[in-house]
């Protein structure tokens, strides 16, 4: 592959990870925002939202804490973007042996965060 | 704690901003700050620390992609070493005594050290390895970036993959055993090891590190480590930090990064070789 097209895949993954991480950020700082307009987290002393359960409920109710949580929880989700959209760009430059290998990296990423969940 | 919110954007932008320019994750800096000078639980500290390595690794990211500063697929590729490294030391926490590895992987940081001092003394400054290998054609790992300070391409390869490979294996081994970042291991592994030239070295490690903490951060996302009270601001703080660092690094010079690099390795290892033998700070 020549160096213009990895420009090209680099260029994509570049634009997407910046919206995923524009986004999470504007998420976080609303949850900040929230805290000082309710002027509290929303839930009782040393509480806040761990399952998503939970979490989705109380940004229903624009709970502060359970806003910034969501923003956090997308911020680990910009590296994964960043690697799914690798495979796609690397599909789209018809290099095969790095779709494989990054194929190879978001299969264990998504082992190691399924895990995390259970364990 | 609304004044705290601001300690910690501050803290953050901080971190951010040197985690960018050297490609490490910043928990070494954040963790000490939140536990010693805070008081805060190091459960708490270590679930915001790997918040901030994720926001270190995307925040520099934008920028390093934009500039053509990284290797895509030497971080790709390493990528899987250190997942899966780092995947088989979380299932084997237990099998290996803990101060074993933290005065071996201590003293291998020291090691380095005096490497990159020698390095630095050296009258041939920053070399380029622009030789041919094997394995280095064979995955088409050899790129080039252009160097602002210098105001030039610089054209490059690499060899030792397969060393580096290891390394970045035993990296991530560590960092699951451990509980540790694994930045600097990445930029040793890609500088020290395969002669990549120090700034590509530290823009992958930027993006693979981010990758490597994703793994692990919903561990701590679900157990109730990462408190948003801390976190929140902390991240927005880091994720600015790496954006001014990730355009500093450009205009630096490779030797002053290298510069800033020795006396965080260096004591990074006294704390590593320190803590195996029961002696924490």
């Amino acid at each position: 592959m020549k160096k213009e097209e990895m420009r090209d895949v680099e260029l994509i993954i570049g634009k997407i990870l910046r919206i995923g991480v524009v986004v999470s950020a504007i998420v976080i700082i609303l949850g900040i925002v929230l805290y000082f307009v309710n002027g509290g987290g929303g839930y009782s002393d040393g509480e806040w939202p761990q399952r998503f359960g939970v979490m989705f409920q109380g940004v229903a109710q624009g709970k502060s804490y359970a806003v910034i949580m969501l923003g956090i929880f997308l911020l680990i989700l910009t590296p994964v973007l960043r690697v799914v959209v690798s495979i796609y760009a690397f599909a789209k430059e018809r290099d095969v042996l790095y779709v494989y290998i990054t194929t190879a990296v978001l299969i264990i990423l998504i082992f190691a965060m399924v895990f995390g969940y259970h364990g | 704690m609304d004044t705290s919110m601001l300690l910690f954007v501050v803290i953050g932008l901080f971190a951010g901003v040197l985690g960018a320019i050297l490609g490490i994750g910043g928990g070494m800096i954040i963790t000490p700050i939140l536990t010693i000078m805070m008081g805060l639980d190091i459960k708490y500290a270590i679930g915001a620390s790997i918040i901030s390595v994720i926001a270190t690794s995307s925040g520099a990211t934008i920028a390093y992609l934009k500039d053509d500063m990284l290797n895509l697929r030497v971080a790709m590729f390493l990528e899987i070493a250190t997942t899966v490294g780092a995947i088989m030391g979380a299932l084997l926490v237990g099998l290996f005594s803990s101060t074993f590895l933290y005065v071996l992987f201590g003293f291998f940081l020291l090691y380095s050290t005096y490497n990159m001092i020698r390095k630095l003394m050296s009258k041939k400054g920053e070399t380029v390895f622009t030789g041919s290998d094997k394995a280095v054609e064979k995955l088409r790992l050899a790129d080039s970036y252009y160097d602002k300070a210098e105001k030039k391409q610089v054209d490059y390869s690499m060899k030792n993959v397969p060393g580096g490979f290891i390394m970045m294996w035993a990296a991530g081994l560590a960092s699951g055993l451990l509980g540790i970042g694994s930045g600097a291991f990445k930029v040793i592994a890609m500088d020290t090891i395969m002669k990549m030239p120090l700034k590509p070295s530290s823009a992958t490690s930027n993006l693979m590190m981010g990758v490597t903490a994703a793994a692990s951060a919903t561990v701590y996302f679900f157990n109730g480590s990462i408190r948003p009270d801390i976190a929140g601001p902390l991240a927005i703080g880091v994720l600015a930090g790496a954006t001014i660092g990730a355009r500093l690094m450009q205009v630096l010079k490779p030797k002053v990064i290298r510069m800033i690099f020795v006396p965080i390795i260096l004591y990074m290892g006294v704390q590593m070789v320190l803590k195996g033998f029961g002696v924490s700070f």
